[in-house]
């Protein structure tokens, strides 16, 4: 059974159709790439399997389960996570914070707890601190802890973001345009950071992105969407040179 | 210094702070008349610091606090009243009713009203507040009690300042530990990015409401104390304009900081008496200067600090130490 299964998705704004016919299953353990040019519908297909759009047509299963219908934060719950294109933090508060907040569903004290300071209560707490801390040891931000997150470069921010992420403990992590603003350099470090979380943690990741070096070099597997639908898909060798592709990327004359 | 150090440090500073006051009402250099407005600024403190948790750090704006601080009011004063055969444990009961009433309307109300966004929301509010006035105002249709537009009068008063530092102190303390716990992030979390928290699992409609309805429970709990405060409860003292000085209070004192709003709560309560004594000592046409005054020093302070006076900031005792573990690789999972 696939980790997760997209059959016949689609979805209309309007009268415009966004995304039309999408399939998709993705196995444990894989990192799959969605491309595409700009306004190709990878985005609005994210925002589908993370609960924000409802589709129009099409299921969506994760772990066997349906997904349709389900708000984000029941879909967090289910365990898929998401990071997004312009980095949404919270920028106010410490970096501790915003990994601690991810923790919430499964803080395992009540509202009484907290404001009688209940054993159960310091000892979850210490708990979620300490495994908190942990995970910002693993994304290198553990000595940046107490500051908050709107002091930190872009490039710490991204990881904090991911770091974010698993804390939600999920099996399914969707990254969307990861290395949105950043150099080749940096390129380099995001991709040996995502094959290091995806090995660490045990999570099947699905990507969107526009940088062709880095899906070449992460993903397994590619879907290229244009205009709301799958053109091809596959090995990104294959991809590369399906003249669809190209097509897609570099307009009908170029491929002539 | 370590933070139980620190923490010992903080019980004895309100431990002389009361002492403190306490020897001046009895040295008879707090009069009557100030002992009363010591208490409405507990009052205030307690009132400010529901709001603070609704706008301050969960962000929902609300212009409609006052209501629910009358709604208190009317409730535990009837409640006071009808049993005031059982003495002290009528008013006693009574705290507990005004909150629990507050707080039953705050989540009714709530539950359709905090799917609107910022100024929505407000507006929102705002009409409530008028609903809620106008029911007042008639509320002698319901019970000869509660006095309609004549007011409610006959509430046992309670005396001693103990009732409001107590109370205020232990409300503190209360919400200081909402406010450090997964609770207070998540309510944090939904000021800061509502569609980065729920896409970590959090329901923003459950939050909201959550933090909306501890807000009017606290709310509802001074509007109690001011019914044992003033020995004459009326329609006029809960209008939109006081939830304008507990919005002021917030703001003022800043975004997410309980420390400002306690300070500007008796900070506030105490400058508006104070202009109001300065200026009619003036004359009797200056009072009204008193509106003019204040909107002035609100401006002068946002231009000056946006944030609020105490924006982002905590006096440091009250914020938690981080329980520092040794970091393993073996995180998360």
């Amino acid at each position: 059974m696939p980790l997760l299964e997209v059959k016949n998705l689609g979805i209309n704004f309007g009268g415009l159709r966004a995304v039309n016919k999408f399939d998709l299953d993705i196995q444990t353990g894989e990192i799959v790439g969605v491309i595409g040019p700009n306004g190709a519908g990878k985005t609005t297909v994210f925002n589908m399997l993370s609960g924000y759009y409802r589709p129009t047509d099409g299921t969506i299963a994760f772990k066997g389960r349906t997904m349709n219908g389900l708000r984000p934060f029941q879909v967090a719950q289910r365990g898929i996570a998401r990071t997004f294109q312009n980095i949404r933090l919270f920028p106010q508060i410490s970096v501790l914070d915003n990994v601690r907040i991810a923790f919430h569903p499964r803080a395992g004290y009540n509202m009484l707890d907290s404001i009688l300071r209940t054993p159960r209560f310091k000892a979850r707490e210490a708990e979620l601190t300490g495994r908190a801390m942990n995970l910002l040891a693993v994304f290198g931000l553990e000595d940046k802890a107490e500051i908050k997150a709107n002091g930190l470069p872009y490039g710490a921010q991204r990881r904090l973001e991911i770091a974010r992420a698993m804390a939600v403990q999920p099996d399914l992590l969707l990254l969307d345009e990861p290395a949105a603003g950043m150099n080749p350099a940096e390129v380099q470090q995001l991709v040996e950071l995502v094959r290091f979380v995806k090995e660490k943690f045990d999570v099947t990741v699905l990507l969107i992105e526009h940088q062709m070096g880095l899906v070449m070099n992460l993903c397994e597997r590619l879907v290229v969407m244009d205009f709301g639908e799958i053109i091809a898909s596959g090995l990104p060798q294959e991809v590369r040179e399906n003249p669809k592709v190209l097509e897609a990327y570099l307009g009908r004359g170029a491929v002539a | 210094m370590n933070k139980t150090k620190q923490m010992v440090l903080a019980l004895v500073g309100v431990v002389v702070l009361y002492a403190l006051l306490k020897a001046l009402i009895v040295t008879g250099i707090i009069g009557p008349y100030w002992q009363i407005i010591l208490n409405e600024s507990m009052i205030y403190v307690i009132g400010g610091l529901g709001l603070s948790i609704i706008y301050g750090f969960t962000g929902q704006f609300s212009l409609g606090h006052a209501a629910f601080v009358g709604i208190g009011a009317y409730c535990a004063g009837w409640f006071a009243i009808t049993f005031s055969h059982y003495g002290i444990w009528a008013s006693l009961g009574s705290l507990v009713v005004g909150m629990i009433s507050a707080g039953l309307v705050g989540y009714l109300i709530g539950v359709p009203i905090l799917r609107l966004k910022s100024d929505y929301l407000g507006i929102a509010t705002l009409g409530f507040n008028f609903i809620v006035y106008d029911g007042m105002q008639n509320s002698d249709k319901l019970s000869s009690v509660l006095g309609g537009a004549q007011g409610m009068t006959g509430v046992p008063q309670f005396q001693t300042f103990e009732w409001y530092f107590v109370t205020a102190v232990i409300v503190f303390i209360l919400v200081r530990n909402l406010v450090f716990s997964s609770h207070g992030r998540a309510f944090t979390a939904i000021r800061e990015n509502e569609t980065a928290a729920d896409v970590v699992g959090i329901s923003p409609a459950r939050t909201k409401i959550m933090a909306f309805t501890v807000g009017c429970v606290l709310a509802g709990l001074g509007g109690a104390l001011y019914a044992h405060n003033y020995p004459y409860v009326n329609p006029d003292s809960f209008t939109f304009l006081e939830s304008i000085n507990y919005l002021i209070i917030v703001v003022l004192g800043g975004m997410g900081s309980m420390t400002g709003t306690v300070i500007t709560a008796v900070g506030w309560t105490f400058l508006l008496e104070v202009l109001r004594m300065f200026l009619s000592l003036l004359g009797p046409s200056f009072i009204n200067l008193r509106g003019v005054l204040y909107a002035l020093i609100l401006i002068v302070v946002i231009i000056l600090r946006p944030q609020g006076i105490f924006g982002g900031m905590e006096a440091s005792f009250l914020v938690p130490r981080i329980g520092r573990r040794k970091s393993n690789a073996a995180a998360g999972s």
